[in-house]
């Protein structure tokens, strides 16, 4: 066993703790520019029960298309889980003409292995338009359970509506899930996506 | 150089551990507490270093009753609270005695195009045991392209004595960039605890 070494005010050649340091350990980042898609094909394991992805200002490059994901059992060769979702929202235009509180029974998934929607249209009409918002995975690696997850997502909607999204459903499979990708249902998109694992 | 101490079981006086050990990025920036204060404003640390932060609220306790926990943006550091927003919002909630129950749009309490400061959590109750707790993500406020989107979640003891859950998202309708917020009663002055946080690396 190797000494641990004082350096400084720091413990080198330490690579373990009996504890966990903080709640979040940033995996990966990928930031897309007038991208198809992002995929992440690494680091989705056993390591973590927990996953959390931050979306940071996606801005579709198509008007009103809808943002997307899928989950992958094969590391990225095909993102076609079974998936049995809800999703409801609230939605306010800027003229205070329109409110709207519902479960959106045309956003929702049952049994079905297309991409599940984040939300509401994103738009390229305005420069400024962009969405935020996050998606947590609940241990993906089980080979025993199904697979939850939870979304919010607030859309800056064509013709001027805020539009909060909030998601949920469980991809129905108790093979490992071990890729995920995200993408507009049509047409290209900038922004960053950030993926943590919880400890 | 000061000695590293040996302290029981752990090390005291550690400022740094090597790479190869995952450390949190949920990063404290700056807490918070008031104690019967009109406002706490945060004015400094939201800037590009960090995309995505997030405020914690710990027992926020109204002193007065009935009033609502508010929040405003700031683009010029605090000399003037008063970013256009656009909201939605939304609440479930249950009184003590379970003969009230709703979930519900609050289209009085959300924003259209308004400079106003936007409710978190609503007529929050200012007996000795009554308090709200909860969190707000802001996305991205050092951007110059977009709008700033933002999701809170609020949980409180209301001053009727119901269980609130509230739900508010929106944007600050602003290319310019968002670099300071304050928490405020709509009345009055509160007691409790907000922290900042930044999602690092995110």
């Amino acid at each position: 066993m190797p000494l641990i070494k004082l350096n400084d005010r720091s413990i080198k050649d330490v690579t373990s703790l009996p504890f966990g340091v903080g709640t979040l350990v940033h995996i990966q980042s990928q930031t897309a520019s007038n991208s198809a898609s992002i995929s992440f094909t690494t680091g989705i394991n056993s390591t973590y029960k927990e996953y959390q992805f931050y979306f940071i200002d996606i801005h579709a490059r198509t008007n009103a298309v809808r943002f997307q994901f899928n989950f992958s059992t094969d590391s990225g060769s095909n993102y076609n889980v079974t998936k049995t979702t809800t999703l409801f929202r609230a939605v306010h235009d800027e003229a205070d003409a329109y409110t709207e509180f519902a479960y959106s029974s045309s956003y929702d998934l049952a049994q079905q292995t297309t991409f599940a929607f984040f939300g509401d249209h994103n738009n390229s009409s305005t420069a400024d338009k962009n969405a935020g918002g996050t998606l947590t995975l609940y241990n993906p690696a089980s080979t025993t359970y199904v697979k939850h997850f939870l979304t919010q997502f607030n859309n800056y909607e064509s013709g001027g509506y805020s539009v909060i999204s909030y998601g949920a459903g469980y991809g129905n499979t108790t093979s490992a899930i071990n890729a995920v990708q995200f993408k507009m249902a049509s047409g290209n998109f900038d922004g960053t996506i950030a993926m943590f694992g919880v400890l | 150089m000061p000695l590293i101490k040996y302290n029981n079981q752990s090390l005291s006086s550690i400022t740094t551990l090597p790479a190869s050990i995952p450390t949190g990025k949920l990063k404290l920036i700056s807490s918070q507490t008031a104690s019967n204060s009109a406002s706490i404003s945060f004015t400094s640390g939201l800037n590009s270093t960090y995309k995505v932060y997030k405020f914690v609220f710990s027992n926020i306790h109204s002193r007065t009753d009935a009033v609502d926990f508010t929040f405003n943006l700031s683009t010029d550091s605090g000399s003037n609270y008063n970013v256009t927003k656009t909201t939605t919002f939304f609440r479930a909630y249950q009184n003590e005695a379970g003969t009230d129950t709703a979930l519900e749009y609050g289209t009085t309490r959300d924003l259209a195009q308004s400079t106003a400061f936007q409710i978190i959590a609503d007529t929050m109750g200012s007996d000795s045991d009554q308090s709200g707790s909860g969190s707000l993500l802001l996305f991205n406020p050092s951007s110059t392209t977009y709008v700033k989107h933002f999701i809170s979640t609020f949980q409180n003891y209301q001053g009727d004595n119901y269980s609130i859950q509230t739900y508010v998202a929106g944007y600050g309708n602003t290319t310019s960039a968002v670099n300071a917020v304050r928490f405020q009663m709509a009345s009055g002055n509160f007691d409790g605890t907000i922290y900042l946080y930044a999602i690092d690396n995110s």
